[in-house]
């Protein structure tokens, strides 16, 4: 299985190999797609994880173990219907295809392709699009 | 086809038998049925335009406190209004930004509020903060006020825009090697992007394009709400070369277009801050064509196709007033997501909503169809080709200096 994590590293973690003891203890197969990491201060990391279930459960239990909490990416980065008014001026920004038309030009988001790289939100002139990371 | 009246028009709208299509679902019927079938078929075509238009902004009365006061500068939630009016009356408009925002200090500047997004709050019903100066007098003795109103408080408000609805309009391209924020969005360097902004086909003076049914009078959909043509807007310029219907090929037209804000929503308002550049109004206008003849129903059905715009240079042919023209595309080239320029691809954006165009010409429609809508006979047409008129420059005259 596959999926898009936010990981926040607890300040005392920040120096810690946390993500190589996911490759190599639990399999599991990552992708970098943002990291903040200052010392002394919380860390981030948004990683694409991607392995065999039984190695997953046990690569996120280790995560939870080690202090470092974590959640679905698409919890941080929304699209507020109500603000976008389908212009599609952010669709070409956008690197992974996340922002689309449908057949009717309408806007649509999908947040499982999103990598919150952010560049939708300063092209946004409405401000439809809302990234909580960090 | 026997040609027909507005009055016409209205009989069928008050006895429920009018037939309406939007400007898009027209040229579908045209290909169908044929221009003589479907014009003989169609009174209405409704049109509509969702996108950001920065001059605009509203007139505002917001009542006499006591004591009176006279106030000579105001502020709305810290944004600037011109108060050079009578007493009470201020012009809020669409780019204006509070005195210490940083605006590009801090470049490329955010432009969090402004003029656009107070319109959006005060639609919105929200509370307003009011601080007004004055010098004083003695029948407006008041030299400070401080205090909330909302769009119930005040007497009226009254959007008046200056210049909507543009007859066309460039596609704007970068051709330097920085990123440039500009009105029409962030331009990536070498040709990274294309930015366009018309609803094209659905666009109402695309679709009427020798003003041969929309004039100073006209009822249109204004913000949710019903407005008017006021007049011509500002830089009308519709002597420019035109294609063999008569569709400007460059920037030409522009509508003065009034209504009570009061009526209006803000899903059809909306504050917009474009990165680097400002505060702007996106602006929801929407106008019936009235089907007279054949030839207003051939226009009232051109697509994307036959609608061509002009891509322009943002890093020195626009700012420059250059005027040069890089290539002409048209509207169907730069829906499909590319174009062509100097030999190079380039993906297209879009800062107007085609959806939101759709939405308002269906809206219109359903008004029309359900007889709240009845269309006007315009009380003057607006200048077209034959006047001659084109927007002037402003050529820069060194001051006289005497000679000795």
């Amino acid at each position: 299985m596959k999926a898009r994590l936010v990981l926040r590293f607890p300040p005392l973690l920040v120096d810690q190999p946390v993500v190589y003891k996911l490759v190599k203890d639990y399999n599991l197969i990552f992708n970098i797609l943002r990291a903040e990491i200052t010392p002394a201060s919380e860390g981030l990391m948004v990683l694409e994880i991607e392995g065999e279930e039984e190695d997953f459960k046990q690569g996120l239990k280790y995560l939870e173990e080690r202090g470092v909490k974590f959640q679905p990416l698409s919890q941080d980065v929304v699209m507020k219907e109500e603000l976008c008014t389908h212009c599609g001026a952010c669709i070409i920004h956008c690197p992974t295809g996340a922002l689309y038309y449908d057949d009717e030009r309408k806007v649509l988001f999908a947040p499982d392709k999103c990598i919150a790289c952010e560049i939708c939100v300063e092209i946004c002139p409405y401000r439809a699009m809302e990234v909580t990371l960090g | 086809m026997r040609e027909r009246t507005i009055e016409e028009i209205n009989e069928k709208i008050k006895k429920g038998t009018v037939v309406v299509l939007t400007a898009e679902e027209v040229i579908e019927m045209a290909k169908e049925k044929g221009y003589k079938k479907a014009a003989e078929e169609v009174d209405v075509v409704t049109t509509g335009t969702f996108g950001p238009m920065c001059s605009s902004g509203v007139l505002i009365n917001f009542g006499h406190s006591s004591p009176r006061i006279k106030k000579a500068r105001v502020w709305l939630n810290d944004v600037p209004a011109y108060g050079g009016l009578a007493a009470v009356d201020i012009y809020l408009g669409a780019t204006a930004i509070p005195d210490n925002d940083p605006a590009n200090a801090d470049y490329p500047g955010e432009f969090k509020y402004g003029g656009g997004h107070v319109i959006e709050d005060l639609v919105r019903g929200k509370d307003i903060l009011l601080y007004a100066e004055s010098y004083g007098t003695d029948c407006y003795p008041r030299k400070e006020l401080e205090t909330y109103i909302n769009i119930h408080t005040i007497n009226e408000a009254i959007l008046f825009n200056p210049r909507n609805a543009y007859q066309n309009y460039n596609v704007a391209v970068n051709l330097s090697n920085r990123t440039l924020y500009t009105y029409m969005g962030m331009l990536l360097p070498n040709l990274g992007n294309a930015n366009y902004c018309s609803a094209g086909q659905l666009s109402p003076l695309l679709k009427d394009p020798l003003y041969e049914t929309i004039g100073i009078g006209t009822r249109i959909f204004l913000g949710g709400g019903v407005g008017y043509v006021a007049w011509w807007g500002t830089q009308h310029s519709p002597a420019v070369p035109r294609n063999e219907l008569g569709i400007p090929k460059v920037p030409a037209g522009t509508l003065a277009l009034i209504g009570d804000l009061k009526q209006m929503s803000p899903q059809w308002l909306r504050g917009a801050s474009m990165r680097g550049y400002g505060v702007s109004l996106a602006v929801g206008v929407g106008v019936p064509i009235p089907i007279l003849n054949e030839e207003v129903f051939h226009r009232a059905a051109a697509s994307d196709a036959e609608i061509t715009a002009p891509v322009v240079d943002y890093s020195d042919a626009y700012p420059n007033r250059k005027g040069e023209i890089l290539a002409e595309v048209t509207y169907a080239q730069l829906k499909s997501g590319e174009i062509e320029v100097l030999g190079k691809k380039v993906p297209t954006a879009s800062l107007s909503s085609y959806y939101k165009a759709r939405e308002i010409a269906t809206i219109l429609k359903n008004w029309i169809r359900e007889g709240k809508f009845l269309l006007t006979q315009p009380v003057e047409r607006l200048p077209g080709p034959e006047s001659g008129i084109k927007m002037k420059p402003c050529d820069i005259r060194k001051p006289h200096i005497e000679e000795f």
